[in-house]
C-alpha cells in the first residue's frame, strides 16, 4: 500500500521525506534562543521569589539582612497577619473570592446568553443592539469608575458590596467573544429539534446550548475574572468600610500605614503573599484555556 | 401558524432559526426578554454614566449670597467653561506629558519583547519552551496593586538586591524612586505585568498558521530569522494591531500603579496621571463638574489616538494585500 503510494505520488513522498529531515535538522537545540527566554521567565518568577523569602523576616530582619536570604518567622508572619484586627485580611481575601468569583459567573452567564441570542436568533433590531454593544467595548471601563460612582449614591448603593459586584457584570467584549462562539459550536438544527419537542427557550439555552459553548465559556470566565481582580479603582472609589475592601484595597491601606508604622510592611508582603498563591494555582491549572486570539475578525471588522 | 413556504427552504438558510413560522412573541419578544439583563446593565451602568458624565461636565456650581444654608447653593449651566479650564490646565496637560513619556518607553519595550519571546516560543530549536510560557505569562495572574507593592520594595534601597550588589562594588547608582526615575519604575511594573499577555495573544496567533508555509520557505532555504521577520511577523501583524491598540488606552488609564507606590516615593504627586488627577478633583477636591470634563476628554482623547493607530497601521499592513 505504501508502495503503491509512493509509485504513484513521488512528490508527496518526497515533501515527505525532506520535511522528516527538516524536523531532524529542528531537533539541534539552539541555546540563544532558550536562553532569552529562560533570562525572561527568570525576570518574571524573580518578584515571586522575592516575596517568599521576604515574608518569612521579621520586621527587623526585613531591611537588614539580605534581601534574598530566607529567614522563619514565614508562619509567624501569617498568624501575625491573621490577628490583625481579628482576621480582617481574611475577610477581604473572602470579599475578593466573592466579587471576582460571583461577578464573573454572573458575567460569563449574562455575555453567553445575549452571544447565543445575537448568534442565533434573527429579530428586527438586532444589528443595532449588536453595534451599540460592540461600541461598549471601546469605552475604557476606568473613566465610568466615578460617574458610576454618583448614580449609585443616588440610589444609596454605594459602601455595599453591590456596587463592585453589579458594574462589572457587563462585559461587551465577553458577550462579543460569546456571539464567535455560538455561532460556532451551537449547531441551529439542535436548536430547531429541541423547540419541535416542545422545549422552552430559557431551557434549550441553559441545558443545551451552555454546555456546547463550555470552553470559550471558560476563557471568558478567566478575563473576567482577571478584570475584577484587577481593577483597584472601582472599589477604591465605592468602598469607604474597610470590612468589604478587596485584597488590594486592603493591602494599598496597609502599605499606607506603613509610612508610619514599619513592622505593617510584613503584614504587607506576605498578604501580598498569601493573595497570589491561589490565582498562581488557578492560572496553572486553568493553563490550556488561555487562548487569546484577540485578533479574530476584530480587525477585519 | 401559517406555514406556505417549504420548510426545507427556511432549514437550508441556516441563521434565521424560525423565519417564516414566528408571531410576534416568539420573534420579538423572546430574543429581547433573554437580552434585557444584558440591555439594562449595559444601560444603568456604560450608557447612563457617560450620559451622565456628559451633562456634568456643562454644569458648574454657582454661590449665592455667603454660601451658607441650603438654597445657597445651585448648579447652573456652564457652557465649555469646564472644558476651557481642563485644557488650559497646566497640571493636566503635565499629566499627560508623564503618560506619554511613560507609554513611549512602555509599548515599545513591551510590545517588542513579547515578539521575541513569541517567536522563540515558535521556534522548534527551543527547550524548555513550557517552562519560559508559564514563567513569563505567570505576572498576569498578580494584579496590578499587588505588582507595584512587589517591586515598590524592590526599589527601596534598604531592599532591592541590585543596590546590595550595587554597593558591594562601590558604585553610585540613581534611585528609581527619585523624580527622574519613577516613570521608568512604574513603566518596569507594566511591563512585568503585561509581557506575558501579549506574549500568549500572539502565541495564539503564530500557532493557527499552517505550518506547510514555513516547510516550503524552509526547503526554498530560508533561515529561522527569515521565516520569523518575512513571514511570521507579517501574518501574525493583525494580533500585533490589537496588542499595541489595548496597550494604548491602558496607558492613558494607568492609576493603580502610582497610586499604590504614592507611600514609597516622594516624586509621586496626586495629580502624577490624568486618571490620578480626576480622582483628586472630584474626591479630594469636591469638584465633580471639572472632573467629569476632564474625564470627557480623556476618553475623547483614548478615541482619537485607537482610531488614528487603526487607519495608520491598517493602510501599511493590509493596504498592500488588496
Amino acid at each position: 500500500m505504501s508502495i503503491a503510494t509512493t509509485l504513484i505520488r513521488p512528490d508527496r513522498a518526497q515533501r515527505k521525506a525532506a520535511r522528516d529531515s527538516a524536523r531532524v535538522f529542528r531537533q539541534k537545540a539552539s541555546p540563544v534562543s532558550t536562553g532569552i527566554l529562560i533570562i525572561g521567565a527568570i525576570y518574571c518568577l524573580f518578584p515571586v521569589f522575592w516575596v517568599l523569602m521576604a515574608s518569612s523576616k521579621d520586621s527587623s530582619e526585613l531591611f537588614s539582612t539580605f534581601t534574598l536570604m530566607p529567614s522563619t518567622h514565614l508562619w509567624d508572619n501569617i498568624i501575625e497577619l491573621s490577628q490583625y484586627r481579628d482576621g480582617l485580611f481574611w475577610r477581604w481575601v473572602l470579599n475578593t473570592a466573592i466579587y471576582a468569583g460571583v461577578g464573573a459567573l454572573a458575567s460569563t452567564w449574562i455575555s453567553a446568553i445575549c452571544g447565543y441570542v445575537l448568534a442565533k436568533f434573527e429579530f428586527p433590531g438586532k444589528k443595532i443592539v449588536f453595534s451599540i454593544l460592540l461600541m461598549g467595548v471601546l469605552v475604557p471601563g476606568v473613566i465610568l469608575a466615578i460617574p458610576q460612582y454618583f448614580l449609585l449614591a443616588e440610589v444609596g448603593l454605594t459602601n455595599t458590596m453591590w456596587s463592585v459586584l453589579l458594574p462589572q457584570i457587563i462585559s461587551p467584549y465577553g458577550i462579543y467573544l460569546a456571539r464567535i462562539y455560538a455561532a460556532a459550536s451551537v449547531p441551529t438544527e439542535v436548536i430547531e429539534a429541541s423547540r419541535t419537542e416542545g422545549a422552552g427557550e430559557l431551557y434549550i439555552f441553559n441545558r443545551i446550548a451552555l454546555p456546547m459553548m463550555g470552553p470559550g465559556l471558560v476563557t471568558i470566565f478567566l478575563f473576567q475574572f482577571v478584570a475584577v481582580w484587577n481593577n483597584f479603582m472601582l472599589p477604591y472609589i465605592m468602598l469607604g468600610d474597610d470590612q468589604l475592601f478587596p485584597v488590594t484595597v486592603g493591602l494599598s491601606g496597609l502599605l499606607n500605614q506603613g509610612a508610619s508604622a514599619p513592622s505593617m510592611y510584613t503584614l504587607v508582603i506576605t498578604g501580598a503573599l498569601l493573595s497570589i498563591i491561589p490565582l498562581i494555582i488557578m492560572f496553572l491549572v486553568l493553563q490550556r484555556y488561555w487562548k487569546v486570539d484577540l485578533a479574530a475578525g476584530a480587525v477585519k471588522a | 401558524m401559517t406555514v406556505t413556504e417549504a420548510p426545507v427552504a427556511t432549514r437550508s438558510s441556516t441563521p434565521p432559526v424560525r423565519r417564516g413560522r414566528g408571531t410576534f412573541r416568539t420573534r420579538v419578544l423572546v430574543p429581547y426578554a433573554m437580552l434585557a439583563p444584558g440591555i439594562i446593565l449595559f444601560v444603568a451602568f456604560m450608557a447612563a454614566p457617560i450620559v451622565y458624565t456628559l451633562f456634568l461636565s456643562f454644569q458648574k456650581t454657582k454661590v449665592s449670597g455667603l454660601g451658607l444654608g441650603a438654597g445657597a447653593r445651585s448648579t447652573v449651566f456652564a457652557g465649555i467653561d469646564n472644558y476651557v479650564t481642563t485644557l488650559t490646565n497646566t497640571e493636566f496637560g503635565a499629566s499627560v506629558g508623564r503618560v506619554l513619556l511613560y507609554g513611549f518607553i512602555l509599548i515599545p519595550l513591551m510590545l517588542g519583547l513579547a515578539l521575541l519571546f513569541a517567536l522563540l516560543l515558535d521556534s522548534r530549536r527551543t527547550r524548555a519552551a513550557g517552562f519560559s510560557r508559564t514563567a513569563i505569562f505567570l505576572p498576569y495572574a498578580v494584579p496590578a496593586v499587588i505588582s507595584s507593592l512587589l517591586w515598590g520594595f524592590l526599589y527601596l534601597p534598604a531592599v532591592s538586591p541590585f543596590y546590595f550588589v550595587f554597593d558591594t562594588l562601590g558604585w553610585d547608582v540613581p534611585s528609581l524612586l527619585s523624580a527622574g526615575g519613577v516613570t521608568f519604575a512604574i513603566a518596569n511594573i507594566a511591563l512585568w505585568g503585561g509581557v506575558g499577555f501579549n506574549m500568549i495573544v500572539m502565541y495564539t496567533s503564530l500557532k493557527s498558521v499552517p505550518s506547510d508555509i514555513y516547510e516550503a520557505a524552509k526547503l526554498d532555504g530560508a533561515s529561522e530569522v527569515q521565516i520569523a521577520l518575512r513571514i511570521k511577523v507579517p501574518i501574525i501583524a493583525p494580533a500585533i494591531v490589537m496588542t499595541a491598540l489595548f496597550s494604548m488606552v491602558a496607558t492613558l488609564q494607568v492609576f493603580a500603579e502610582p497610586t499604590t507606590l504614592r507611600p514609597l516615593t516622594n516624586s509621586l504627586s496626586t495629580s502624577w496621571s490624568p486618571l490620578m488627577l480626576v480622582y483628586r478633583d472630584a474626591f479630594t477636591r469636591d469638584d465633580i463638574y471639572s472632573a467629569a470634563a476632564t474625564s470627557i476628554v480623556i476618553a475623547l482623547v483614548t478615541f482619537a489616538f485607537s482610531f488614528l493607530f487603526l487607519r495608520v497601521v491598517q493602510k501599511r499592513a493590509f493596504g498592500q494585500e488588496d
